[in-house]
């Protein structure tokens, strides 16, 4: 496990600033499942360059709601456009809780795979720029290496780096930390947090806590059909040191919020 | 102690087939004892190896056109939805037809020399390798698919990228599978009509009551088709190097 903080982080994301990260408006989301509904009417802000974070219990939407705005949903309504009703093709970056690294590529070669995908010829800069974001990861020296020779927390920082690889303004991270032990998630989270400064960031998670490290906004998904809870919006900028009291009395509250939420799922459960 | 171990059972298995023979008295030219067959390998050699060469010749052709024919067919159907819906029933009614029984139109048609035998063994290999190389297309890790259309891949690209590669272990299964029968294809070709090869040798030897030249035909085709099968393998295994270090193989 490299853990070595990497160097420059803070000048190095011109990426995201550069591109001008949009808002993303989400209007009258809805999804059903034969006769049950999981969300509708849904409205959803992200504001621009802002990490939104997005809690609920098992199985209320939230991934579905997370893919509908990458344009993955398939059979669900409604539509994901920037501020001004444009549409988000092609700005938009996608981080999964499985890191989706092919295995018969090296790491190097996974972190190229967006650029070799959309058919551009491999030049010397494309490649310089993944050396680069590798490094950026922590993972220098390990480019020729398969992703089965690297351990869980490696593999997820080169699914990190093939993202930023996209340099899309808009990165959309479904629970991409929640596979790795406390340590490395910890690590992973401020990495997360310094690269993707600048960007609109949509989060799914479950751990409070990590909603508390990352997000300027916090939104909690409950109910059904699902609704959206007012924003809870933690002081100071992420990332946030997980042992700050304010941080952690926040922690209590969430989970006080989180508790409720998940009481009204299991009734809904005994019901169907 | 792999190689140690195959001589040791290859040993013992012979030493029962003699023990076998002798005990009971069965006459050679019903099961020779494996002396007798030793015997006859060495003064039938040159033919016995004219005729491998036409056997081999035919599997090694066998082979190469039904993986090309059956890899060319799963990715027609895998990337053509509409192809899809009209070729699959087709492929699987053709395999209610019994391929031995095609064997005597297949000379018919082709004639007794190579073609007819190399159609038997290519037919007799195509459907296991399209079968299991269409199988390992349609299922690709959804994850993957996914990250390609965010990526903003073409089609085309996801397929030669993703798909393909994700499907060649499906496929290098298929390739094992179709490296065991496709020297059944060629003697059962050459048993129906043939003019050479070591499945018209065996059949030569068995009406002139040749037991021991029979078995030492039958020796040198099981000799190269486990030569050959493991040629296939250890090159798949090669080929396939993250097979093996992802954990997912059994040995």
């Amino acid at each position: 496990m490299g853990t070595d903080a990497p160097p420059g982080l803070d000048s190095a994301n011109p990426d995201g600033q550069a591109a001008g990260a949009p808002a993303i408006h989400l209007h009258a989301a809805g999804l059903r499942y034969g006769a049950a509904t999981v969300f509708e009417a849904l409205d959803l802000v992200l504001p621009a360059g802002r990490t939104t974070c997005l809690l609920g219990p098992s199985g209320v939407g939230k991934t579905s709601l997370l893919r509908l705005i990458a344009g993955l949903a398939h059979g669900a309504e409604g539509r994901a456009t920037d501020q001004t009703g444009g549409a988000l093709d092609g700005r938009i970056a996608y981080l999964a809780q499985q890191d989706l690294l092919l295995p018969w590529l090296s790491v190097l070669g996974n972190v190229l795979l967006g650029p070799d995908l959309r058919g551009e010829p491999p030049s010397p800069a494309l490649a310089a720029r993944a050396q680069d974001l590798i490094a950026q990861v922590g993972l220098a020296g390990r480019e020729a290496d398969r992703p089965a020779r690297l351990s869980g927390g490696m593999r997820q920082r080169v699914a990190l780096a093939r993202t930023l690889m996209e340099s899309r303004p808009v990165v959309l991270m479904d629970e991409p930390f929640s596979a790795l032990d406390a340590i490395t998630r910890y690590q992973l989270q401020d990495l997360a947090a310094r690269l993707l400064r600048g960007r609109t960031v949509l989060l799914v998670t479950h751990d409070p806590l990590e909603a508390l490290r990352l997000g300027d906004s916090i939104r909690i998904m409950a109910g059904v059909p699902a609704r959206l809870d007012h924003a809870l919006r933690p002081p100071s900028p992420p990332p946030r040191d997980a042992t700050d009291p304010a941080i952690l009395r926040l922690q209590a509250e969430l989970l006080k919020r989180l508790g409720t939420a998940q009481a009204a799922g299991n009734t809904r459960d005994s019901r169907s | 102690m792999k190689p140690l171990r195959s001589v040791i059972v290859f040993a013992g298995l012979i030493l029962l087939w003699h023990i076998v023979v002798v005990a009971s008295g069965t006459p050679h030219y019903i099961l020779p004892a494996p002396a007798r067959v030793a015997t006859a390998l060495v003064s039938h050699w040159p033919a016995l190896l004219g005729h491998a060469a036409v056997t081999i010749a035919e599997i090694l052709l066998g082979l190469l056109f039904g993986t090309l024919l059956g890899c060319a067919t799963a990715l027609t159907i895998a990337s053509q939805r509409a192809l899809r819906r009209w070729l699959l029933p087709v492929l699987v009614i053709s395999q209610a037809i019994p391929v031995f029984a095609l064997a005597p139109v297949l000379v018919l048609w082709l004639g007794y020399g190579l073609a007819s035998k190399v159609a038997m063994a290519t037919l007799i290999i195509y459907f296991p390798v399209t079968a299991a190389f269409f199988d390992g297309l349609r299922r690709t890790e959804p994850g993957w698919l996914d990250l390609a259309q965010t990526m903003g891949g073409t089609p085309l690209r996801t397929l030669w990228r993703i798909r393909i590669p994700a499907a060649l272990p499906a496929l290098s299964s298929g390739l094992r599978v179709a490296t065991a029968v496709a020297p059944i294809g060629a003697v059962v070709g050459e048993w129906v009509g043939s003019s050479a090869g070591l499945g018209y040798l065996m059949l030569q030897a068995n009406a002139r009551m040749q037991v021991d030249l029979m078995f030492a035909a039958l020796f040198v085709l099981a000799l190269f088709a486990v030569t050959l099968y493991s040629a296939v393998d250890g090159a798949l295994r090669r080929a396939l190097p993250w097979q093996a270090e992802d954990g997912r193989v059994m040995d």
